[in-house]
């Protein structure tokens, strides 16, 4: 283990350690526990300058009360699951499809077209705004929610794709092979060996993806227009255009959209960080 | 029942083997096709061409980026992309120490670990939110912090110097905690007895990070650097929340001043818009090149 493990230190250096861990936590996190407080305080605290003492009236409720009563804060929640959760869908069916392809069969162009969605993935988004909105525009799918999930659904699949490629390329060939040889079709060697086998990889991509969409901002401002279709991220902005300096609002609104994909990540976590560090680490 | 019938199921599963893998291809290649790979062919051809979404189109060469070359703007911006790529870069290191300062087996640190990282799961926009407040003069954390040492409170977002920074700042936040736990995933495969050997050879501290632990890290490096290089280049969300591109068009990067062009206020002009994307696109095609060649090695091993 590197650095040499902690227990085996001298004893003021294990102290030492034992204090300094919780301060850089604290350190590190506090422009987020600043954000968390203020959302419970009253303007006129702030008014006075009373960030960090006790608040002088809590207001838990009324502030994230009035988040939810004075704005369509529910309209962009809602938005945003019905963005997020198709797109997770599609986007892993697809890779799902794509990945045992280039995974499992060895043809020509195989590299290849495993190259167009690996490097398709990284392309600036803005090589792609102009086209996509013109196309969204012409078949009626822009300012629609389902005009964004198609694209997020398309444009997923070159991550998703390269994830679920590799994944099924490390399966035991053996079984694959096995199945093959008692006459089994890719349809069925697909469908009932190669999905049951990559289900820890569908979890990771799906808590990943999720999280990547609900956080869009570039593609809602782009394909979305008002309120109507607007998911969350859009709508904080616009918000925090009518909210000028209510930072007590500003907070509590911030906390309300963070919270979905901060609880997945805590509730998934495993899945979540072994999706994103695929690759990391040799052993 | 005739021969006929009977082999009818057997015929209905004999799509040729070089067909299969086409059909489990399909849906993802159209898709693919019809809204990455086309609209990067599309927005080369707009970019020769004067057009406001509306009327017609007027082709007129490489006009746009004759523009582009006098336009103060489009410097400011491209000087913005190496300010944020220098920058960002520094997320790779840093991420380094705090995995290493992490990387211990004591009772909660698996917690502890999470919460480094949660910053990266908190969407850029909320991010954004945070740090304008952060960087308050009047109610931020910053200056009140600042304020024990007798700093006086300075607007940094509204500062034409020093808002690109503030903006770069916010952005480390996630990626340190980003690059922070790709190389604690490396380290937790690193190959103990590899370490112990070291050890009995006398190496430790600088020395054995360098030598030894380093170059086990590769892997986790090649990500840190893929992802924090994307993710400079692509920097748009915290500029949009923080600034606005402003002041005085100051914070714009390429990302952000494209976006201006094409659709904002000020008149949609598609044309020098995509003349912008496809500058930054160039840039993103060598280092997507590169990622590619990298790949493509390791697959012919």
């Amino acid at each position: 283990m590197f650095p040499a493990p902690i227990a085996r230190a001298a004893a003021p250096v294990r102290w030492l350690y034992r204090v300094v861990l919780p301060l850089s936590l604290v350190l590190w996190l506090l422009p987020i526990i600043a954000v968390a407080l203020t959302s419970v305080r009253s303007a006129g605290d702030l008014a006075q300058g009373n960030h960090w003492g006790i608040p002088t009236e809590w207001q838990l409720l009324e502030n994230y009360r009035d988040v939810f009563e004075r704005t369509p804060m529910a309209r962009y929640l809602l938005n945003s699951l019905l963005i997020a959760i198709p797109t997770v869908i599609g986007a892993v069916a697809l890779s799902c499809l794509a990945g045992y392809a280039l995974g499992v069969h060895r043809f020509k162009l195989n590299l290849l077209v495993f190259f167009m969605f690996v490097g398709g993935n990284f392309v600036p988004f803005q090589i792609l705004t102009v086209p996509v909105r013109e196309f969204s525009l012409r078949l009626g799918l822009y300012n629609t929610m389902s005009g964004l999930v198609l694209f997020h659904i398309a444009f997923q699949s070159g991550f998703c794709t390269f994830f679920m490629r590799n994944f099924i390329r490390q399966l035991p060939r053996e079984v694959i092979e096995a199945a093959r040889m008692e006459g089994a079709g890719d349809w069925q060697i697909f469908r009932y060996i190669v999905i049951p086998l990559v289900r820890p990889a569908i979890a990771a991509l799906s808590v990943l993806i999720f999280t990547f969409i609900w956080n869009d901002y570039f593609w809602a401002t782009v394909l979305i227009q008002g309120d109507q279709a607007m998911p969350v991220t859009g709508g904080l902005y616009s918000l925090n255009g009518q909210w000028i300096a209510q930072w007590h609002l500003v907070s509590a609104g911030s906390i309300v959209a963070a919270l979905p994909p901060v609880a997945i990540f805590f509730s998934m976590q495993r899945h979540f960080i072994a999706g994103l560090t695929l690759g990391a680490s040799k052993g | 029942m005739s021969l006929h019938a009977i082999d009818r199921p057997r015929a209905r599963r004999r799509v040729p083997q070089s067909v299969v893998p086409w059909l489990f291809l399909a849906p993802s290649i159209l898709m693919f096709l019809v809204y990455v790979i086309v609209p990067i062919g599309q927005s080369l051809a707009f970019s020769l061409y004067d057009w406001d979404g509306l009327s017609p189109k007027k082709f007129i060469g490489a006009d746009n980026y004759v523009e582009l070359l006098s336009d103060p703007d489009f410097i400011v911006a491209l000087r913005n992309n190496v300010i944020w790529l220098l920058g960002f870069l520094l997320a790779i290191p840093v991420g380094l120490l705090l995995a290493l300062f992490l990387n211990q087996k004591l009772f909660g640190m698996r917690l502890v670990k999470s919460l480094f990282f949660f910053p990266f799961v908190i969407s850029q926009v909320v991010l954004g939110l945070i740090f304008s407040w952060f960087y308050d003069p009047e109610n931020g954390l910053l200056f009140e912090f600042l304020g024990w040492f007798g700093i006086s409170p300075v607007a940094v977002l509204a500062d034409e110097k020093l808002a690109t920074y503030g903006i770069v700042v916010a952005g480390l936040y996630p990626q340190i905690a980003y690059c922070m736990i790709l190389y604690l995933t490396g380290l937790s495969g690193v190959n103990p007895d590899l370490i112990e050997a070291a050890r009995l050879d006398g190496a430790r501290g600088w020395k054995m990070l360098w030598h030894v632990v380093l170059p086990e890290l590769r892997p986790a490096t090649f990500i840190a650097v893929v992802v924090t290089v994307v993710g400079a280049l692509r920097s748009f969300d915290l500029i949009s929340i923080m600034t606005d591109g402003g002041p005085y068009g100051s914070s714009r990067v390429l990302a952000y001043y494209m976006y201006e062009k094409a659709f904002s206020e000020y008149g949609f002009r598609m044309g020098y818009g995509t003349a912008i994307a496809t500058v930054l696109f160039l840039i993103m095609l060598v280092y997507i090149s590169f990622i590619l060649v990298r790949i493509y090695r390791r697959e012919k091993s």
